[in-house]
């Protein structure tokens, strides 16, 4: 097992690794920029090195500065949190070559699943269903035709370089597509210099499911669930829950057994999360697997029990996972709101100084948070406060419990976004389980 | 000296054409410089520093100040990277600069050294290297204070 392990990372998912650590009785060293020096997890490591100015790029997107921190404290192994160097290929390498652990998968492993176009190829392989599409750029709308009837409409026309929306169209059927086609290929042009599209199967109301995974270096990888992630605003996810009411037990076992199949492509090890797009009729393509453990982990943990950051721990120093798939099992269901910054209604970062603070306690509730009364919030890095997660005998609890636990926050002195999770849970359709990845926009 | 000791003073530099006034007494050195408009002068009066220091470089630190104070018109070099600090370019060889030296603008003053690299640290001030701040082998962090200069 590691003696000292050096935490790549700020603010919660700093606390939340020096936690594990603490529990696996291992030492721990934080590194900090300036502008962190009064964090918290600067705080409540055994020790901390100051890497550089605020700025991400100079202080934790700094290789070379943290490597060395580690050289100087004698950390045996990294843990990179989630964001910044989290699913950097050469950060791993550079590490190992140190002689410092990675805590996560091989570098190959990152390096594949991190390439959109690479990942899919990769697990389509392994017979993972991924969403059906032409394989590079369609040069005329003739061939567009042909790839249409191949895969089925409504399809997407989607520019190769580039995105935000430009360069896309949505085509119901084939007296459409030839237009649209020549139309998506002069605004590619346009905008992006380049007029290569390519096509999708287009899905009008998917809903975002991941699997949760844990490889181990003996090759057992098992999944720990499923979480429902749909709820999100420009693909940033606002509230997570564990289980999906759109997903049966047959269906759990259907998609875990194809995530499981998709990291053993690649040999997978560490904590990782498969994306998976479902649409109304149970069917579920691949879209991309992030190589990390991820911000929205203690819904699966409150549903199964289990603790994913040691675990991370346990199988990087080379520990069987000491667990089996049917050892795993869902209990109860979880949600999750991530309490953000950002005004409520228009987005806008509201970074500041926090004066009063107060997290609610009590059954089935749990607070990921760095933040406290007088700390600042940032403007360099994101703008999340608090994860404010819960558990319930069921969603109808889960629901109830989390009204309860943001009404009984107190955050003053810069803007959040519990408003906007008020008016998540009150709304029928969420209550009901009805919905999609669109969901928010009846919101924006 | 006491405040009024140390009004008088002031108003005596502030009427008469004195840019700068030093004056040691006892323990206690005083500096008072004037701008040319402006403002009324201002004195810094020398006293041991309250400096809040990360605890890896507190303990060197002391011993290298001593009891006695830190005058202003330093300017300290700081660590612009995380490393090992070295005061020589290798084991045995003579160290870079001495305290007394006059240094020089891009002179090397010593080699932090980072994942097996030796970076050179330079100088980007004039003036008499005054103190050493931390010991040869120490690990250094971004922003720690490895030497005092009084600028010329």
């Amino acid at each position: 097992m590691f003696k000292k392990v050096l935490i790549a990372n700020r603010g919660e998912i700093a606390l939340r690794v020096i936690s594990a650590c603490r529990e696996l009785g291992i030492k721990t060293v934080a590194v900090y920029s300036e502008a962190d020096a009064h964090s918290l997890h600067v705080r409540f490591a055994d020790e901390e090195v100051c890497i550089g100015p605020p700025r991400s790029a100079e202080s934790y997107l700094n290789i070379p500065s943290i490597i060395s921190a580690a050289e100087i404290t004698g950390a045996d192994a990294i843990h990179p949190g989630y964001g910044f160097l989290a699913e950097s290929a050469y950060f791993a390498e550079v590490s190992e070559a140190c002689r410092v652990r990675f805590i996560g998968p091989s570098p190959r492993a990152i390096r594949l699943m991190g390439d959109k176009s690479l990942a899919r190829a990769t697990v389509r392989k392994a017979k993972v269903p991924v969403l059906p599409g032409s394989e590079g750029a369609v040069e005329s709308p003739e061939k567009a035709l042909a790839v249409a009837h191949e895969i089925g409409f409504p399809v997407m026309l989607k520019a190769a370089v580039g995105g935000g929306g430009r360069g896309m169209r949505v085509v119901e059927n084939e007296a459409g597509l030839g237009k649209a086609f020549l139309a998506a290929q002069r605004e590619a042009e346009a905008a992006f210099g380049s007029g290569d599209v390519y096509i999708e199967k287009y899905l009008p109301n998917p809903r975002h499911i991941e699997i949760q995974l844990m490889g181990d270096s003996k090759g057992n990888i098992v999944f720990h669930g499923e979480r429902e992630c749909s709820i999100q605003r420009r693909h940033q996810k606002l509230l997570e829950e564990a289980p999906s009411t759109a997903v049966s037990e047959r269906l759990r076992e259907k998609m875990g057994r194809m995530a499981v199949q998709a990291a053993q492509a690649v040999s997978y090890v560490g904590a990782g999360t498969v994306e998976f797009l479902l649409d109304e009729n149970e069917r579920f393509y691949f879209m991309e697997m992030n190589t990390r453990i991820q911000v929205e982990h203690p819904v699966t943990e409150m549903v199964t029990g289990a603790d994913l950051v040691k675990d991370q721990i346990r199988v990087a120093a080379g520990e069987p996972l000491g667990y089996r798939q049917r050892d795993i099992v869902v209990r109860g269901a979880s949600i999750e709101c991530r309490i953000n910054a950002e005004d409520p209604v228009t987005f806008a970062p509201s970074p500041g100084k926090i004066h009063a603070f107060h997290v609610p306690g009590g059954p089935g509730t749990r607070v990921d948070t760095a933040a406290h009364a007088e700390c600042m919030v940032q403007p360099y890095y994101d703008s999340l406060i608090a994860k404010l997660i819960v558990h319930g005998r069921d969603r109808k609890e889960a629901i109830a419990r989390m009204k309860r636990c943001l009404s009984l926050t107190v955050i003053e002195g810069v803007k959040t976004t519990i408003p906007l999770h008020r008016r998540i849970l009150d709304d029928p359709d969420f209550r009901a389980g009805r919905y999609s990845t669109r969901f928010l926009e009846r919101f924006a | 000296m006491n405040i009024e000791e140390l009004k008088e003073l002031l108003e005596f530099v502030s009427e008469r054409n004195i840019a700068e006034l030093e004056l040691e007494e006892g323990g206690t050195k005083l500096k008072i410089r004037k701008s040319l408009a402006g403002p009324p002068p201002e004195a810094q009066l020398a006293m041991a520093p309250v400096v809040k220091m990360p605890e890896s470089a507190a303990a060197s630190v002391e011993s290298a100040v001593g009891p006695g104070a830190l005058e202003d018109g330093l300017i300290y070099v700081t660590s612009p990277m995380v490393g090992t600090f070295y005061r020589q370019p290798e084991p045995g060889a003579e160290p870079f600069a001495r305290e007394g030296d006059y240094v020089k603008k891009g002179q090397v003053l010593c080699i932090i050294e980072a994942m097996k690299l030796m970076n050179e640290i330079e100088c980007e001030h004039e003036g008499q290297l005054v103190k050493v701040l931390v010991e040869n082998g120490q690990p250094v962090q971004y922003g720690d204070q490895l030497f005092a200069v009084r600028g010329a």
